[in-house]
Parts: C-alpha cells; sequence; structure tokens
C-alpha cells in the first residue's frame, strides 16, 4: 500500500508518496538521495543512522516512514548553515571525533540532539547520549572531546 | 617565510565531508537505472555441489542477471602462490556463508525474491569447525596441494635452544588462546560495479583498502584486458585489513554488471559482512622462555596453530609473521619456532590490524611477566634487561632495526603511570599491568614482484598555482591523504590550501599497493617527499631563470622565491608562469623503494616476511579494577607510549594510537566468534561485543620520536603497533588485581567470576591456603 508522507525534512516541507513498509532510512537514502544518513548494521544495533525527530535522536533504521507524518525530520545536512560548519561538526572535524567518517553522521546528530536539551553536558552525560553508537576508529576518546568542545562552541554562540 | 605543519595538530584534509554527510561512501553511489544484486550464500559447511538451478530465478520478472560459479573457472586470491578461492563456489562449498550464486534485478525486494527460486543441490561432506578436526588423520583435503589442510608449515630454530634451557635459572611454559576476532568496520561492504558493453569496459567502484589488487583480481576473474578495467575508491568507513586483499563482493558485483550489462549495486548487510570476515584467526600457542636470575631471556620455544578457514588469503603470511616478529622487538638468540596454518570449513581469516603478531605477543608478554614475578623482578626491569642492542641492528632473522624507541616508550610510560609509587600499593581488586608491542612499518617486499619502484606520487602544476597530488594510496581513514599533502607541502613551504589531493581512481592515479602493513606514511610519504623536491626543482631553476641568478643562489620561502636577502623576489604565482613558459603543464614524479638491506633474510623459508625498513615500538600501562563478586573488570585507564619515528600529525597519531589500544580492548575483553556447526552465531554487533563508549577508558598518548634515518622526516607507523600490547597488559594488570592469570582470551566477566571462585573453592579445600 503507498500513502502520501507529509513532513518537514531538513527544514524543507515535503510530500512524497511512499509504501506503508519503507524505513525512515530508506526512504532518507533511496527516495529523497539524503545519502548522509548511514546504515551500519542490521537494525538497531550501532546508532549509523541516527536522526533528530522533533530534535529527539532516533534510529531512522527501526523506524517505519509513515509514522513521522507530520513530524519535523533533521539529517545530518541540515547541520551546515551559511556553508559553514556547525559547532559539533567543527568539533569533530578540528579534534579528529571522524576517522573514517562513517559513523560521524549518527554520533553527530546524537550529539547535536544532547546540546539541544543540555548546552553543558558533563563527560559522562556524553558516554550516556552516546551510548548506542558505535565507533570502530577513534576509542572514543576525541569523540567525548569533540562533543566537549562543541559544547563551548555553541556556548559562544554557535548553532550546535 | 615557508608555512610547516610536520609535527603539529592538523585535522583531516577530508574531514569537512565526513563531518556534513558530503563524503560519499561506496553504497552512496545511487543512480536512478541502477539493479540491484544480492548473493546467495551455502547453508552448507562442507559438501560438493551437484547443481545450482537458476531456472526459475531468471523467469522471474525483473530479474536481469543470474550468476553462478558456472560463470567463472578462474580462481582469485591476494598471494599469486595460493589462489584457491572462486568468487562463486564451483564443484565444492567449503564454508556457511559462501557464495553460490547472485542475481541482479531491477530493485532489491525482486533481487531477493529470485534467490528464493535457486535451488541449491548438494552431497554433504564431513566439515571441520577447528584446527584438531581438520588435521584428523581421516579428515578428507579441503584442498588440492594442501594435503593435511595444513596451508603452511614453518619451522626454523636460529640458535641452540636445548642447550640455552638447560643453563637456565627458570624455564616456563605456558598455554594461550586467542579465539577469531573480526573487524567489523562500521562500513559494510559494497561494491557498485557499472559495465558499458558498447566498448567492453567495466567501471568498479568497491569499499577496498586496496585498489590496485582488485584490478589484478577483476582483470583474471573477468578475463578482461586490465586497460578495459577502471577501478574507483570512494569514502571507505574503515578497513583494519579485511579489505586488504580483493572480496567476492566486488568480483560478484563485476560479473552481474557485464553479464546484466548495466550498474549494480550490491550492498551486503552486516551479517554478510561478518561471514565475508578476513578477521583474525583463532589461535593456539604453546610458549615456553627460559630466562636467568638478572631477568634476561636465554631461550624461546613457540608452537602456533591458526584457523585459517576454508581459503588461502593471507594464510601463508600471517603464520609467518607470527613467527619472525618474535623478533625485533628484544635481543633474543636461541628461538624456535613452529607454526602452522590450517584450513577449516569456516569463513577464510585475514590481515587484521596487527597482522600476525597480537596472539603472539599476548602470549609472549604474559609469560615474560610472569616469570618476572617469580624471580622478584620488576616488569619494566625485565623488559630492560632485554633491550635490543643500540640501533642500528640486525636480529638473528635478518631484520633490520635502525631506530629503537622502546626504552623512551618504557620511560614514559612508568613515569606517567606513578608505576614505582603506586604499583602492589592499590587498594583491593585494583591493579597495574604492563607489556610492549611493535610492528612494521610497511613490508618490504610487495606482494606481487614486478620491479617498479614500492611506491609511486604523481604531482601537477598548472596555470592556477594549485599542486594537485596524485596517489593510489587508499585513505580508508586513518588519514594517509592527510599526511601525504602534509609531507609535499612542507618540502616546498607552502600552505596546505595550495595542494589538493586526488586518490583512488585508476584512471587519473599512479598505482599504489594499497594501505595495509602501515606502508603509506613510510613507502609513500617517502615518494610524496620525493616528488616535492623534484617540483621544487623545476620552480627553483625557474625562479633563477627569472632572477638572472644560479639555482643554488635561489632561496624557496613558499609563496616567495629570492636570490638572496635583498632580492624582492618572485612570488610562488610568479615563479609558476616562469616555470610553464615552453613546458605548459608541470607533472613531476615521486618514487620511493626499500633497500634490500630490509628484505629481511633467507635464513629459512619464508623469511623475507617481517622484513620492514622501520619498526614501531609501544609500551603500555593498563589500570583494572576489578569487582571480585561479578567478575566484572573495569578498565580505568590507559597509558601507552608509542615510538612512531616523528609525528607527523600529532592528532592522527594519537588518534591512531587510541584506536589501536581500544581495538586491542575488543579482543581481550569482549569480542570473539562464536559458531554452531560452522553457522556463524555472532554475526551482528549485540552477539559479537565491540565496546561501547561507556566501557571504553581515558587513552593518554605519549609519543616518542626516535627520529628513522630513512623515515620520512624521520618517521615510522603509528596505527597497528599499539595494538597488540594492550591485551597481555590487561592480563598482567587482573594478575596484579586479584592474583590470577587469564591465558584464554577474551576475560569476560563470566570467566574472570569462574575462576574467582575456583580459587575460593581451592582456598576452602586446602583449609584456608592460598
Amino acid at each position: 500500500m503507498a500513502r502520501i508522507l507529509q513532513l518537514t525534512l531538513n527544514g524543507r516541507a515535503r510530500d512524497d508518496a511512499i509504501s506503508e513498509n519503507v524505513l525512515l532510512l530508506d526512504y532518507l537514502r533511496e527516495i529523497v538521495g539524503l545519502t548522509g544518513t548511514k546504515t551500519g548494521c542490521d537494525g538497531g544495533e550501532c546508532g549509523a543512522c541516527t536522526v533528530l525527530v522533533d530534535d529527539q535522536p532516533r534510529l531512522s533504521c527501526l523506524t517505519l516512514a509513515a509514522t513521522i507524518d507530520g513530524r519535523r525530520v533533521d539529517t545530518i545536512e541540515s547541520l551546515v548553515s551559511d556553508g559553514r560548519l556547525s559547532a559539533v561538526q567543527r568539533g569533530f572535524h578540528e579534534k579528529l571525533g571522524s576517522q573514517c567518517g562513517y559513523c560521524t553522521p549518527g554520533f553527530i546528530m546524537a550529539s547535536a540532539g544532547l546540546l539541544r536539551r543540555n548546552p553543558r553536558p558533563s563527560a559522562d552525560e556524553i558516554r550516556e547520549a552516546l551510548g548506542s553508537n558505535i565507533c570502530r576508529c577513534t576509542g572514543y576518546v576525541k569523540i567525548i572531546e569533540a562533543v566537549i568542545y562543541a559544547a563551548d562552541l555553541h556556548a559562544a554562540g554557535a548553532s550546535p | 617565510m615557508p608555512t610547516h605543519t610536520i609535527g603539529d595538530y592538523v585535522p583531516l584534509v577530508d574531514g569537512p565531508e565526513k563531518v556534513s554527510g558530503r563524503a560519499k561512501y561506496t553504497a552512496d553511489l545511487i543512480t536512478p537505472e541502477m539493479l540491484a544484486g544480492r548473493i546467495l550464500r551455502s547453508p552448507y559447511s562442507h559438501a560438493e555441489i551437484l547443481e545450482v538451478d537458476v531456472s526459475e530465478a531468471v523467469k522471474l520478472p525483473g530479474v536481469k542477471a543470474v550468476v553462478t560459479g558456472a560463470d567463472c573457472d578462474k580462481g582469485f586470491g591476494v598471494l599469486p602462490i595460493a589462489r584457491t578461492e572462486h568468487p562463486l563456489a564451483r564443484d565444492r562449498v567449503r564454508y556457511c556463508g559462501e557464495p553460490v550464486a547472485a542475481v541482479a534485478a531491477i530493485d532489491d525486494a525482486t533481487a531477493k525474491e529470485a534467490l528464493k527460486r535457486i535451488v541449491l543441490k548438494v552431497r554433504e561432506l564431513p566439515a571441520y569447525h577447528t584446527v584438531r578436526a581438520a588435521m584428523a588423520p581421516d579428515a578428507i583435503d579441503l584442498h588440492e596441494r594442501r594435503p593435511k589442510n595444513v596451508e603452511r608449515d614453518v619451522y626454523f630454530e636460529l640458535g641452540d635452544v636445548e642447550t640455552a634451557f638447560a643453563a637456565s635459572d627458570l624455564v616456563r611454559e605456558g598455554i594461550y588462546n586467542c579465539p577469531e576476532v573480526c573487524q567489523n568496520q562500521m562500513e559494510m561492504h559494497a561494491a557498485v560495479a557499472d559495465y558499458d558493453a558498447e566498448r567492453d569496459r567495466i567501471t568498479v567502484h568497491a569499499s577496498t583498502q586496496v585498489p590496485y589488487y582488485v584490478h589484478l583480481m577483476l582483470s583474471q576473474i573477468l578475463g578482461m584486458d586490465m586497460s578495459r578495467i577502471r577501478v574507483i575508491k570512494p569514502y571507505v568507513g574503515g578497513g583494519f585489513g579485511c579489505r586488504t586483499e580483493t572480496l567476492n563482493v566486488e568480483l560478484i558485483t563485476a560479473l552481474l554488471a557485464r553479464k546484466a550489462g548495466g550498474c549494480v549495486r550490491t550492498i551486503v548487510n552486516r551479517e554478510e559482512t561478518f561471514i565475508t570476515h578476513r578477521g583474525r584467526p583463532e589461535t593456539d600457542i604453546r610458549l615456553k622462555l627460559g630466562m636467568n636470575k638478572d631477568g634476561r631471556i636465554t631461550a624461546v620455544e613457540c608452537e602456533c596453530f591458526q584457523r585459517g578457514g576454508a581459503h588461502s588469503g593471507y594464510g601463508v603470511v600471517t603464520i609467518l609473521y607470527a613467527g619472525s616478529m618474535l623478533y625485533a622487538i628484544y635481543d633474543l638468540h636461541n628461538v624456535k619456532y613452529a607454526g602452522k596454518r590450517v584450513l577449516t570449513n569456516t569463513p577464510p581469516c585475514g590481515a587484521f590490524r596487527g597482522h600476525g603478531t597480537v596472539d603472539v605477543r599476548f602470549a609472549f608478554e604474559s609469560l615474560l611477566d610472569d616469570m618476572a614475578r617469580t624471580l622478584g623482578i620488576d616488569p619494566f626491569a625485565v623488559r630492560r634487561a632485554n633491550l635490543l642492542p643500540s640501533a642500528p641492528t640486525f636480529t638473528d632473522n635478518d631484520l633490520m632495526v635502525n631506530s629503537y624507541g622502546l626504552p623512551e616508550c618504557l620511560d614514559w610510560v612508568e613515569r606517567e603511570s606513578g608505576w614505582k609509587t603506586r604499583q602492589g600499593k592499590l587498594s583491593r581488586g585494583k591493579g597495574l599491568g604492563m607489556a610492549c608491542s611493535h610492528y612494521i612499518s610497511g613490508a618490504s617486499k610487495p606482494v606481487n614482484w614486478t620491479g617498479e619502484p614500492h611506491a609511486t606520487v604523481k604531482l601537477k602544476l598548472d596555470f592556477d598555482g594549485s599542486i594537485v597530488l596524485l596517489t593510489g594510496a587508499a585513505d580508508i581513514g586513518q588519514g594517509s591523504s592527510t599526511v601525504l599533502v602534509q609531507s609535499v607541502a612542507e618540502v616546498l613551504g607552502l600552505d596546505l590550501s595550495r595542494i589538493r589531493i586526488i586518490t583512488g581512481d585508476s584512471d587519473v592515479v599512479p598505482k599504489d599497493n594499497g594501505s595495509y602493513s602501515s606502508r603509506v606514511t613510510f613507502l609513500v610519504g617517502n615518494a610524496a617527499i620525493d616528488a616535492a623536491n623534484n617540483l621544487k626543482a623545476v620552480l627553483v631553476a625557474a625562479a633563477a631563470r627569472k632572477l638572472e641568478a644560479k639555482p643554488d643562489e635561489i632561496e624557496c620561502l613558499g609563496e616567495l622565491y629570492r636570490a638572496g636577502a635583498q632580492d624582492k623576489g618572485l612570488t610562488f604565482n610568479e615563479v609558476v608562469t616562469e616555470a610553464l613558459k615552453g613546458t605548459g603543464t608541470i607533472t613531476v614524479t615521486g618514487n620511493y623503494s626499500t633497500i634490500p638491506a630490509s628484505h629481511g633474510g633467507k635464513k629459512y623459508r619464508g623469511a623475507a616476511i617481517g622484513g620492514t625498513m622501520g619498526y614501531s615500538y609501544s609500551a603500555q600501562v593498563v589500570e583494572v579494577t576489578v569487582d571480585e563478586d561479578t567478575g566484572v573488570v573495569t578498565v580505568d585507564k590507559v597509558w601507552v607510549a608509542h615510538d612512531c619515528g616523528k609525528a607527523l600529525n600529532r592528532l592522527s597519531v594519537e588518534g591512531q594510537v587510541q584506536g589501536s589500544v581500544w581495538m586491542g580492548m575488543g579482543q581481550a575483553m569482549s569480542e570473539e566468534t562464536a559458531y554452531h556447526d560452522g553457522l556463524l552465531l555472532t554475526a551482528n554487533m549485540l552477539d559479537y561485543r565491540v565496546p561501547t563508549i561507556q566501557d571504553s577508558p581515558p587513552i593518554e598518548v605519549g609519543i616518542v620520536e626516535s627520529n628513522d634515518p630513512h623515515g620520512p622526516f624521520g618517521a615510522k607507523e603509528a596505527g597497528e603497533g599499539s595494538l597488540a600490547a594492550f591485551l597481555p597488559a590487561l592480563t598482567n594488570a587482573i594478575a596484579d588485581a586479584i592474583g590470577l592469570r587469564f591465558n584464554d582470551l577474551p576475560v569476560t566477566p563470566d570467566r574472570v567470576f569462574a575462576a574467582i571462585e575456583k580459587k575460593a573453592r581451592g582456598r576452602k579445600s586446602n583449609g584456608g591456603a592460598a
């Protein structure tokens, strides 16, 4: 069965015809063409597909697209503004929170979600917020540094 | 003034793409008309194939191509001596999950449906899932010319081991088991192949560390001339060795694309990525060391069995590394090594980070620690008692060591961890342990000996004044592109922004052997320096011409070239304009080749394996807390010092060292594959337990710079050598904390709990004596 999905995606209103059973992840990647959101596992294990739905981190691989009708979805592509990196993106870039980059969009979206609800997280709060995202390159040390640095940039006025 | 970045903290040159979602990985290369590829896998561990009936699949509307083993009779494999694998099994399947057929269809659902309609008829054969079973007297051979399922039997004895043991103050033997582990890189395997039927050409995008090897194997498997093949490496989401050889995924996708006459994208899921494997083999080690009262190691006897899986892969090299790399870290003389690489009906193993060295290092550093305690020698002191004589030196198996920062690594971690004041004085359940490890900076002899230099880099300079660095070196997240750009910029004194890098497109870049054995910084880095020096010579000559001076009077200050301090000089752009006169676009080549002295020896068959231009060294201290009620071990902190010769990019060195240590932690504490009758049970990230951010400790990195005489700006590898030391440092720390030594990995809470219980029971039955 097909239906019309209406949502606000990265600040733009969209109407798309989708199958009832299409996952938000596949909708974003294969239908809209926003490939920044990654598939890293067979469902709910790694966090690479994390996006924000109404500012809350959500695994797009476990979300039916049909269930986000009328909601606001932000993906990694939404964070750059006026061509410049956001605070979290800058943190991950400058502090090497990203090596191969594959888990990065998921980590960045989960971190952006964290900073939107808690602008000054402690290291333990960062660990808790990123506890369901897997990175295989960094050992997470520089990811924590990246988020702390991003919080500093955010406090100084940069968008998260 | 010239700009310098070598030794700075430099964010990756491709970082903005990665953090903004613009970086395109293979699965992201979506085009409207592309077909979806899917692979049918064997449910049998070992079986003779009687028939693969695809007639019903072919009839399904939307199916554009179906391929089976009948479509390709050529073998592939990374080592020219061991091309035993077929992209799709022919005659026999040898592991559960081996590809037997594949489909390209208009969409994924159709491809999946088509797979269901393929009928595989087999006669099952006895399957061997362990080394012992595969080597049993009545076992049948998995492959021709591999009698008794032994892929390679390695043996050497250098010195007189028996006499040395007899004269030792202490001789001890340990048995160690390290289960199979998997890279589990975040990007699942994927390939996009586009066949141009009009021109009989194919373009293959592959998530690989070795585009050149993929190119070679595509030619072999497709039976196509290499000039008709183009291989592109997009962004790659990690490798850690599982992509250092051509995988069946890219070959199958190419076969499908040719048969369908179009473009096919195959994305294998996480389960299939685990099954594709190429991880570290399960390794059983019997190690015997002799030691004198002063801590000097007198003799080494090491027996090593690796469960290699169903195909050869890198197997011969892995079992050789396990022996040769006993050397080059300590001063050893009487060494006997017997290694067996065994073929089994499990997914094929490969060259996991720290290739061949990790499990033997775990055994060695564990036993060393144990014996030192018995003799009352401090763990640092026992390492110091066995240091190599000052570099340069050659080991007994002819490995060339030119720089040796291990003593400084030991000093750093001993100091920073507060070892002298804290070790042995921590509260109950807490402990400190330490260990050392080392690794090569690229194998000195290439897999395919062609007579070409070991590395080649091209630079293009044109009217716009920008320098384009062309290299086949595959950046897989380790930061090789950044280091190469830095190297060129450093020689020319230019800002990084002047230089763009293009990698991983065989139409454009010079061939490179690939990103493995930590070869890129050392070998390709040196080629980049050579290229930059050649370009600088062209620019200096042009400046001299324009300034009417001699070339040796020209001072290159990056953006300014001048003849003496009084000269106003020429801007970089003015020099470029002058240099282009008469020649047009400038391209220069830089090359690097290893020196013969680094090629290893001939004292035993395979002795070249282990030869490198430079060894990195690492020392680690691990602090743990063991909860004796639950068996849970928490790593509180790690101090690691790594001798990388010279840190070209401190940010990357720290990141690589932290990542290595952490990956060692996964192997030591939670990661292992498990099979039931050959069926992989742990093919997901919940059952194959990778440490999360909540499990992971702070890792403090000390950079030791021994300035290797041959390294680019003195550099050596930084991405692998620190992995191995974590494993024994952890178990040594647990032994320090609770007096129990774990020789079987991973050290899981249930294992620790069982050992604590057993010790407690023993104490009771002994009337309270420990």
